[in-house]
């Protein structure tokens, strides 16, 4: 049996670092909200002239008026994304770029990808990415405080909060770009550490009934290191499937595997350092669990 | 827990077998109708555009109170009550008259009966709401008034839309409502959407008016633009014939000029009148106006009576074609404005088709290998199971010919990984139980029993989650959550039937062997 519960301070004290310095760059680095957030223009253009660089690109761009431009490299050599405010929402703007560029490159390149999100929408975009997150975080406390009891259901929202915090935080710390499939991903996160920190509860609850005499602080050991296989395998299972779509799943499921990535870790981690965790700080005990079902009982 | 009697075991088979069967009308052709279904693939994994278009009702509302003015002022001369000061402020509009007479604007306005006020009994509201300041009049439109206006507004819109996009012919355009001032335009296939953003574009509101010389024309003037922006004409604001009044319009080639033209045709109203103003006309400049700029300017040179003629304006082939269709499907009631664009080209769909395809691949091969390592023969019975339920999953998405997008295919390999889990959690706590019980059948029936309210709770959890993102979330991301929505039944109904019947065949048949898994 591994000692989980030796470490529960140390790693309580991390979480809390971890948590302060990710609030700390959300407020002051902030995100890489992308175009789907912010409003803007997006270009994935293909090159078949090797004449065509990301500084050539730049150079034409920067020429064209449109603001802060940004260009990059995307995936393979052939391939660029260009992207830029387009401040004053001007209509025709992409055939403007492709007659400005077809006088420098000719024919050589192509247009794979045009995404244009006006304010109104990505303020919108943005509203209900927001909205969503925060309902799922709420119904999932609804849900774990029906099936279990308040204090399971406090350590679960805090596991899951952590999760979101930290993910984001590494996010804002690289400037990795936050776009609609990342608010999917932070769901999936919410779902994911939701389903580990229940498995975990779960057993815990379960041993809260058998025994009297064992106190919660060595309890959730037990009751992770029981689980512990299953956590481990699946999280393989999942981290495998995830990696296959890092690194085969093409350059626009990239930031969206990462964030998946990143969350199945910090999930994984919070279900044992921080559920649990706060059960022993709330001494949970044989009566909270068997109150419960008296109340069923009566009912 | 480990019973099955042979009516279920026919069922799960059947069951199965359907599903699969339905999964595979995606790679043969059936000639029975409800095998013949395919799953759609999503625009960014065939390419295609997507337009969100927003109505811009600020000229309708200023046109319809406009009009409001000259109706209130005539209606009340007749009851002989007078309309001072009548002015639009801000989508208001303000008039004043003497004491004596408010009560009774005050009910014309207020009666459920009223002539030009309609009154929604089912929201128990007027379209029109007036309030008295002290100073004078305030009338606006009420909340209700507002939405009957976008809503009708909209109506006509999408039907314009339809009637443009249809008439660019391409395939399978998908035109839908979007709240009360949107319209969304879905353009499968199409790489350059710059044709129809550009027709989508134009509201196409034509003109025929005479251009003036007289700046106190009894209708007004005003001073507008030629299409090339250099010069301008006074044109007075007398409609003579609108685009209302067009039966058809056709490109053509002069074969005197040797120039491309629009001929039209006129309805016998617009005839009429186009006839009687020729006739009255001759020697005037008649300026066809299109969206507030001069196309061109002709003089008069001849009645027509024919209710035919020609539009010219050293047009190339496609702006004749182009300006002919807009004429043909009529002006749009407002602008619209594209908000949003998302446009796919074919290649990078095929590449993200090809990305995802083999992502799923080798994420299956990865967690195949890993579950046959880990629990050898009970391995190869979650490896089936997960293939049974990867087919099922396709099966159920074709059935509902659901949207399979990039993310969506992201959801399917996510399932995969994730689908193990159950298994996983049932596995090891039989494990567990016989460290205690000898009886393998006892065991494995304990196992199923205990583990059965965490992976209950546990695929919930990840179902609300699917639920939210599928209200919430937009174009892709909705395709992310319908794989991963029912990819969670199809996981449950995989473990606990099919993974459930292949482990009791195989420890019914090996009661008695010790370290069974």
């Amino acid at each position: 049996m591994i000692a989980f519960n030796k470490y529960y301070n140390h790693f309580n004290l991390l979480s809390s670092v971890l948590i302060v310095v990710s609030l700390l760059l959300l407020i002051f680095k902030g995100l890489n909200f992308g175009i789907d957030f912010k409003g803007g223009t997006l270009i994935e253009l293909r090159a078949s002239d090797s004449k065509i660089n990301v500084s050539s690109l730049r150079d034409r761009f920067n020429q064209m008026n449109l603001g802060d431009v940004s260009v990059k490299k995307f995936g393979n050599d052939t391939d660029f994304l260009v992207k830029f405010e387009n401040k004053d929402n001007k209509k025709n703007i992409i055939e403007e770029i492709k007659a400005n560029l077809d006088k420098s490159f000719g024919n050589n390149y192509d247009f794979r990808r045009v995404e244009n999100v006006g304010p109104k929408v990505s303020a919108e975009l943005l509203k209900s990415g927001v909205i969503a997150i925060s309902l799922s975080l709420a119904l999932m406390l609804i849900y774990i405080w029906i099936r279990f009891e308040w204090q399971f259901s406090l350590g679960a929202i805090l596991a899951l909060f952590h999760d979101v915090i930290v993910t984001l935080g590494v996010f804002s710390l690289f400037s990795l770009e936050i776009n609609l499939s990342i608010i999917a991903a932070v769901l999936t996160i919410v779902g994911y550490s939701m389903n580990d920190t229940v498995v975990i509860f779960d057993r815990v609850r379960e041993n809260l009934r058998k025994y009297s005499d064992i106190k919660i602080f060595e309890l959730t050991n037990i009751s992770i290191n029981e689980t512990l296989s299953r956590t481990i395998i699946t999280s393989a299972t999942t981290l495998l499937a995830l990696l296959a779509i890092y690194f085969f799943g093409g350059e626009i499921l990239k930031g969206f595997s990462l964030a998946m990535i990143l969350g199945v870790v910090f999930g994984t981690y919070s279900s044992i350092y921080i559920a649990n965790t706060v059960l022993v700080r709330l001494r949970v005990s044989q009566k909270t669990v068997l109150r419960e079902d008296d109340q069923n009982k009566l009912n | 827990m480990l019973y099955f009697s042979k009516l279920r075991i026919l069922f799960i088979t059947l069951f199965s077998v359907l599903f699969i069967l339905i999964a595979s009308s995606n790679l043969f052709k059936f000639d029975d109708n409800f095998f013949d279904k395919k799953i759609n693939l999503g625009l960014d994994l065939q390419g295609g555009s997507y337009l969100l278009l927003e109505i811009d009702n600020e000229p309708v509302i200023e046109q319809k109170l406009q009009n409001l003015t000259t109706t209130i002022r005539n209606y009340f001369k007749e009851k002989n009550i007078k309309i001072n000061n009548i002015k639009i402020e801000n989508q208001n509009i303000f008039f004043n008259v003497i004491d004596n007479d408010k009560q009774s604007v005050l009910d014309v306005f207020q009666d459920e009966n009223s002539d030009f006020n309609p009154y929604y009994p089912r929201f128990k509201s007027h379209q029109l709401e007036i309030e008295d300041t002290g100073l004078n009049f305030k009338v606006n439109f009420s909340r209700q008034g507002l939405i009957k206006l976008k809503t009708s507004s909209q109506d006509q819109a999408i039907e314009i839309v339809r009637r443009r996009v249809d008439e660019v012919g391409t395939n399978e355009p998908n035109i839908l409502k979007r709240g009360n001032n949107r319209i969304l335009v879905e353009l499968p296939g199409l790489d350059d959407p710059m044709r129809i953003k550009s027709l989508l574009g134009k509201t196409a509101n034509l003109t025929f008016r005479f251009v003036t010389k007289d700046e106190n024309d009894r209708f007004g003037v005003e001073k507008l633009k030629f299409e090339n922006g250099l010069e301008e004409a006074t044109v007075s604001k007398r409609i003579i014939i609108s685009g209302e009044n067009l039966l058809d319009a056709q490109p053509k080639m002069d074969s005197q000029t040797n120039q491309t033209i629009v001929s039209f045709s006129l309805d016998r109203v617009g005839a009429k009148r186009f006839g009687k103003a020729t006739s009255t006309g001759i020697g005037k400049q008649l300026a066809i106006v299109l969206d507030g700029k001069i196309i061109s300017a002709p003089v008069v040179r001849d009645t027509i009576a024919s209710g035919s003629g020609q539009i010219s304006g050293g047009f190339t082939f496609q702006t004749a074609t182009d300006l002919a269709l807009l004429l043909r499907s009529g002006a749009l009631p407002a602008p619209l404005e594209i908000i949003e664009e998302r446009t796919v080209g074919p290649d990078l769909g095929q590449d993200s088709i090809n990305a995802g395809m083999i992502a799923l691949a080798i994420g299956f091969m990865l967690v195949i290998i890993f579950m046959f390592v880990k629990y050898k023969i009970f391995g190869l019975i979650t490896n089936v199971t997960l293939i049974v339920n990867l087919l099922i999953l396709l099966g159920v998405l074709t059935l509902f010919e659901a949207t399979l997008t990039l993310p969506g295919i992201a959801g399917i390999i996510l399932t995969v990984g994730m689908a193990v889990d159950a298994n996983v959690l049932i596995f090891e706590r039989i494990k567990e139980e016989l460290k205690d019980e000898t009886n393998n059948i006892l065991a494995f029936d304990g196992g199923y029993t205990k583990s059965r309210s965490a992976i209950l709770d546990a695929n919930i959890t990840t179902l609300l989650a699917a639920i939210i993102l599928f209200f919430m979330g937009s174009g892709p991301v909705k395709g992310f959550a319908v794989t991963l929505g029912v990819g969670i039944f199809t996981t449950l109904f995989s473990v606990y039937f099919i993974a459930r019947l292949f482990t009791s065949i195989y420890v019914s048949r090996n009661k008695n062997k010790e370290k069974l898994i």
